[in-house]
């Protein structure tokens, strides 16, 4: 592997904004303040060309065609599914199924995996720091299974209660599944320590990475997961596209998901057989375009490097701590011991909303609300919480300026 | 005064604020002012859900008239809830069954109207008409 260049310099970055076209834009007048990269980051150029280009030269069905330009968009298609696999280490290409999302990765594996190993009274271990969709597809699985579900505690600070993880784990529990980093908290879980307990009794573990893959390197093969999942738009590249990596011996026995075109080998009225890997997961005309553009984000990011982003994210999440402390009345929302990506905090008893839209006038986009995880909103008895969350193309001087946007939220709401 | 009066009157104060801090200014002020709810009030049955924020409303008639009373949790949603029950609230169920709403647009926070922002207020304003709708119905059986 080459030696990366750390690129976080003032300058750097620069050139790194100056590869997004929405940066530039102004909101009511103002220069736009985009921090609100946990619901999804903006596009670079690349990626817009790239999905531009494949629809002026090179749009055709995959895996179809006799003709030229299908088996062009066909070669283009895989090769991306070669990239994602070296993203992130995977053993095998066809450990890569695309989905639409992170959502539908999970929705897919509680599904097969539940029809194939879930049986009355198994149970499932989910953390109480879920993003909805790591939660409601296996409680709808567990419920058509009759199995149910365990939820890890969280401690005060929005770490999760390990103790209490270990003590969960026994021969009923079919499956884990937590996040890398939460959406709400930013909180990093110890995923590791989460996969070798989980393996010292033989339970598989899906990781959901929709909220890491962008910030850190991930190696399936080194953390031994089972099944790891994220989308495409939380990373550069486009909406509509994301991915469900799977040990090939699970991929294999489960049963597909939805079925259709490209999943099938042969098909009578009688009997279907399935085709191979990854296909089998992948019924229907996929989305083509996003998959190109999905390439075009990951040799975004190779281009700077994870360890730069690392960085540069590293040292703004700590000016960010450092300069929010200093506004009157603020308290995060979590304090974790590691953090990633994003800021969860209450201004004084203001509600999020009220802040929220304050900001929003001044330009600066940060997202209020529950993040789509109530139950733990409730654990933390609040309405919901502002949430500031970074990208490699934010700016000390954004911070300054979301800080001063408090301070003037402060004394309009008093 | 009418209804549409009303809403003509919070158009003018809206034009004599310049600045849209001005106007937030305002609107939280006037949530501020607004007389509490009745804490008996405050309950699930008398809440309308937002998924951002919510609002409590209570709704009663006098001498042939609508009375309303509101909160909400969140301030400048409280001070919207404020104006409309200012502009609502002390009219005939008819009146209110066939107003108009249109100051919100017209003093530009029409986004809070927007059921994407779901916000509570405009479902709250949907609560209004339908109480007013039913009362003017069961004064006609």
């Amino acid at each position: 592997m080459e030696t990366e260049t750390i690129h976080t310099s003032v300058e750097d970055i620069e050139q790194i904004r100056s590869l997004f076209p929405i940066l530039h834009t102004s909101v009511y007048g103002k220069p736009l303040v985009y921090l609100d990269n946990g619901a999804t980051t903006q596009k670079p150029i690349q990626v817009i060309e790239a999905m531009n280009q494949y629809y002026r030269q090179l749009n055709s069905n995959v895996h179809r065609g006799v003709h030229y330009l299908s088996g062009q968009a066909t070669d283009a298609f895989e090769a991306v599914r070669k990239k994602v696999q070296q993203f992130i280490h995977a053993k095998h290409e066809h450990e890569i199924i695309y989905t639409s999302g992170t959502t539908a990765a999970i929705n897919l594996v509680a599904h097969s995996f539940g029809k194939r190993y879930v049986l009355p009274g198994d149970t499932i271990i989910i953390s109480s720091i879920e993003h909805h969709a790591n939660i409601v597809p296996w409680q709808m699985m567990a419920e058509e299974r009759g199995a149910s579900l365990k939820v890890i505690p969280v401690l005060a600070n929005g770490d999760l209660d390990m103790d209490a993880y270990s003590s969960m784990l026994d021969d009923r529990v079919k499956i884990v599944a937590v996040n890398y980093v939460s959406n709400a908290l930013g909180t990093v879980n110890p995923v590791q320590q989460i996969i070798d307990l989980a393996h010292q009794q033989n339970i598989p573990v899906l990781i959901d990475a929709a909220q890491a893959v962008q910030h850190m390197h991930i190696d399936v093969q080194a953390m031994d997961v089972d099944f790891l999942v994220f989308s495409g738009h939380k990373m550069y590249g486009p909406t509509a596209i994301g991915v469900l990596y799977g040990k090939e011996k699970f991929l294999t026995e489960m049963p597909p998901f939805m079925g259709g075109g490209e999943m099938i080998k042969t098909v009578t009225f009688e009997k279907t057989t399935y085709n191979e890997l990854p296909f089998k997961f992948e019924a229907g005309t996929p989305a083509i375009a996003e998959v190109i553009g999905l390439g075009a984000a990951i040799d975004f990011i190779n281009s700077i490097g994870l360890d730069a982003i690392h960085t540069h994210e590293t040292t703004l999440l700590q000016y960010a701590t450092e300069q929010l402390k200093s506004v009157d009345g603020l308290r995060f929302i979590g304090e974790p011991a590691v953090r990633a990506g994003a800021i969860s905090f209450m201004l004084g008893n203001h509600h999020p909303f009220d802040v929220g839209e304050i900001l929003d006038k001044l330009g600066i986009a940060v997202r209020t609300g529950h993040h789509c995880a109530e139950p733990l909103m409730r654990i933390f008895n609040v309405p919901g919480t502002v949430r500031a969350s970074f990208a490699i193309y934010n700016t000390k001087d954004e911070i300054d300026a979301l800080v001063k946007g408090l301070h003037k939220a402060s004394s309009m709401l008093g | 005064m009418t209804i549409n009066e009303l809403q003509d009157g919070i158009i003018e104060d809206f034009e004599q604020l310049g600045e849209w801090m001005d106007k937030y200014e305002y609107i939280i002020q006037i949530g501020k002012e607004l007389p509490p709810l009745s804490e008996e009030y405050k309950t699930d049955t008398h809440l309308i859900k937002g998924c951002q924020s919510r609002v409590w409303l209570h709704a009663e008639m006098k001498d042939e008239l609508l009375y309303f009373s509101a909160d909400s949790d969140a301030l400048i949603t409280k001070g919207l809830v404020a104006l409309v029950i200012s502009v609502l609230s002390g009219h005939t169920p008819k009146e209110i069954a066939e107003s108009e709403l249109y100051f919100v647009e017209r003093i530009g926070l029409h986004s809070h109207l927007s059921p994407t922002r779901s916000n509570g207020l405009l479902s709250m304003l949907k609560q209004m008409k339908l109480y007013a709708v039913a009362l003017q119905a069961k004064k006609l059986l």
